[in-house]
């Protein structure tokens, strides 16, 4: 692999590391035909973002000959490559990324003014691909914005705000903070309607309201301000991934996140887990581990076919629908436990049997596919 | 007390006598070296000179001259003394560390001889703070025996192009390996930490390099945590000047220009780490 990036586009691509460090620990990195594809998953699975970056957004583009090269990087160590956003757009002229396999080292180099050369050898690990599974274009709505007016909007919410609730009808848009029901009744809501007129598209079939996570969406913002793109918004019912995605020419960034489901209500909690008293629960986080293999809909590069996996946004089984997944098992074995928040929602799920908690994701996914089917029932039971 | 009210027996009693207009001329060249408690001071016609050490492997020593002060009065040849400096910067900076323009702390320092406090006036706006600060018995500094003569590389760099790098530094990397050589790589910062390595290259014709003076190719490594502090000298300095002597000893000096565009000078030696990098 070589890529060698220039002038503003350096910028660009430090900014897209910068946002996918919003999302996960972990920067996958896959050289294609169609492009450079840069993702990252979060801990617990519930979002994922991808940029590619098409040979036309280099200088010079040269995927590698052997095309099932992908490798994932601890994230920062890529951050600190391009820490210093105000300097890379004052000093750095180039920026090239080589592959080199022998040492088994992904080489960064930035081409400096003064004729400074910065050359990062960082180790990386081979990973399986990463990729979510969604379709944007089976969306029944789609909201598409200026970046300004999201990031005014979203800069009415609090930092410590960690979920908002998105609510459409014929011809508005609300946007307001969602609490939980067991939180602080004096908790302050903030509600912001927005007329369609301010968007630059907008097509809503159904009147529905989501509520997914703010982090990943300031993280895409940052990225759609600085390059001045539209931010297009596709989301269904509750429960199903909603798809921030930002367009143009030379590049794609889609953020996928899970959104809240109407039926899992945090007070359901408790009971979930009684009224399933089969499954109880592993000492330790391999059960986070396998919970997620369980309810992520996967698509991997090595599993055959597309009998073991739905390829339109799934309906599996649960509360929360995660959209993107990872087949190593070891993965998130080295990371902590999800966010505390998180964790309540998997739990409030239907967990599968032992027998299945140890099985292979193949395993895991038949499991994800028959409980799909029945998945009302198991709700409301 | 107001400055004028000193009695002149008082004043008499002084061997060292320094005063500046702007407190911040001193504060912030001592910043530059603050990264231990204890200072040393050593005073003599030419001005002031100031030594921080660390673990008998880094040295750091600010130079004051004379001419710097408003005024600057010795009645010995040598006076030292040592004082707490983390202490003797906040009793600087006493009245806030304002930069507003116009707006200034003045200093009037004193020194009364072998254990006596180091006395303090600092006066902003009509208020007048008296700090007496104690003196401890002054140390011998280490002699890293750094002579021009012996010195195989030189390189003189605008500090901004370094700033960057160091600003940068793999903190993970237990040392900053520093490569000089006639060839390339000329110039060469480099670092292994979690994540990789990492090398920085200054070619000898950039613009930023304004010395370029390599006999023989020399690599060393140096403890990062040493050389940590030497980023505060190199972020107040406009140029530095990096050399290493034929047994590896790293010497960093700065150029420091002041709020009223005088000149000082900072300056770190550094020991190289015992294990040698490879060649």
């Amino acid at each position: 692999m070589d890529c060698v990036a220039t002038g503003g586009n350096v910028k660009v691509l430090a900014k897209a590391i910068h946002s996918l460090s919003r999302i996960g620990e972990e920067l996958y990195l896959e050289p294609v035909e169609d492009g450079l594809a840069l993702r990252s998953v979060n801990s617990s699975r519930s979002a994922f973002a991808c940029f590619l970056l098409s040979p036309l957004f280099f200088q010079k583009y040269q995927a590698p000959s052997d095309q099932s090269f992908r490798c994932k990087i601890p994230i920062k160590s890529v951050q600190a490559v391009f820490k210093s956003l105000s300097s890379l757009d004052r000093s750095v002229e180039k920026c090239r990324i080589q592959l080199n396999s022998e040492k088994s080292r992904l080489t960064i180099t930035l081409h400096c003014k003064h004729g400074l050369l910065k050359t990062h050898n960082l180790s990386f690990q081979d990973c399986e691909s990463l990729q979510a599974v969604f379709d944007k274009e089976s969306c029944a709505n789609v909201l598409q914005a200026q970046p300004r007016l999201m990031v005014d909007t979203v800069l009415h919410f609090p930092p410590s705000q960690e979920e908002v609730t998105l609510s459409v009808s014929s011809d508005r848009v609300w946007l307001r903070n969602h609490v939980e029901d067991d939180a602080d009744p004096r908790a302050m809501m903030t509600e912001l309607s927005l007329s369609s007129e301010e968007f630059d598209h907008f097509a809503i079939s159904t009147q529905t309201s989501i509520t997914f996570c703010l982090k990943e969406l300031r993280g895409l913002l940052v990225f759609a301000e600085s390059s001045g793109l539209p931010i297009s918004v596709y989301f269904d019912e509750p429960g199903s991934p909603v798809i921030l995605s930002v367009m143009d020419s030379v590049l794609e960034a889609n953020f996928v996140l899970a959104t809240l489901s109407e039926d899992s209500h945090p007070k359901n909690h408790g009971k979930s887990n009684t009224k399933h008293p089969d499954t109880e629960q592993p000492p330790d986080d391999f059960m986070n581990d396998d919970m997620d293999s369980f309810l992520i809909a996967m698509e991997t590069s090595e599993l055959p076919g597309p009998s073991h996996a739905p390829t339109s946004p799934p309906h599996p089984t649960n509360n929360r629908k995660h959209p993107a997944s990872e087949e190593e098992q070891e993965e998130a074995l080295a990371e902590g436990p999800p966010n505390k928040k998180f964790c309540s929602l998997f739990f409030g799920s239907v967990l599968p049997t032992q027998s299945q908690l140890t099985n292979q994701t193949i395993q895991s996914q038949e499991v994800l596919a028959s409980d799909s089917e029945d998945e009302n029932q198991a709700e409301t039971s | 007390m107001p400055l004028s009210t000193q009695s002149q027996a008082d004043i008499d009693q002084y061997i060292l006598i320094a005063s500046l207009d702007n407190a911040r001329n001193l504060s912030n060249i001592l910043k530059a070296i603050s990264f231990k408690d204890h200072a040393i001071f050593n005073a003599t016609q030419n001005g002031l000179k100031v030594t921080v050490e660390d673990s008998k492997c880094l040295q750091a020593n600010a130079f004051i001259q004379a001419d710097i002060f408003q005024e600057y009065t010795i009645k010995e040849d040598a006076v030292g003394f040592q004082v707490n400096l983390t202490v003797l910067l906040d009793c600087l900076t006493i009245f806030g560390a304002s930069t507003t323009p116009g707006v200034c702390t003045a200093l009037r320092m004193c020194y009364n001889g072998y254990g006596y406090p180091l006395t303090l006036f600092l006066e902003e706006g009509g208020v007048v703070t008296v700090c007496k600060i104690n003196t401890q018995e002054p140390e011998e500094p280490i002699d890293f025996d750094f002579c021009s003569t012996n010195v195989t590389n030189k390189v003189i760099l605008q500090s901004d192009s370094l700033k960057e790098a160091f600003s940068e530094l793999d903190m993970t990397s237990e040392v900053l390996q520093i490569t000089m050589s006639p060839s390339h790589p000329y110039f060469r910062l480099s670092t292994f930490g979690n994540s990789g390595n990492a090398h920085y290259d200054y070619p000898k014709d950039s613009d930023m390099m304004e010395l370029f003076q390599c006999t023989k190719l020399q690599t060393n490594r140096y403890k990062i945590s040493l050389l940590k502090p030497s980023t505060k000298a190199l972020a107040l300095s406009c140029k530095v000047s990096v050399r290493t002597d034929s047994r590896g000893f790293l010497s960093l000096q700065y150029l420091v220009r002041n709020d009223d565009g005088q000149i000082c000078f900072v300056e770190y030696y550094c020991c190289p780490d015992e294990e040698v990098g490879e060649e």
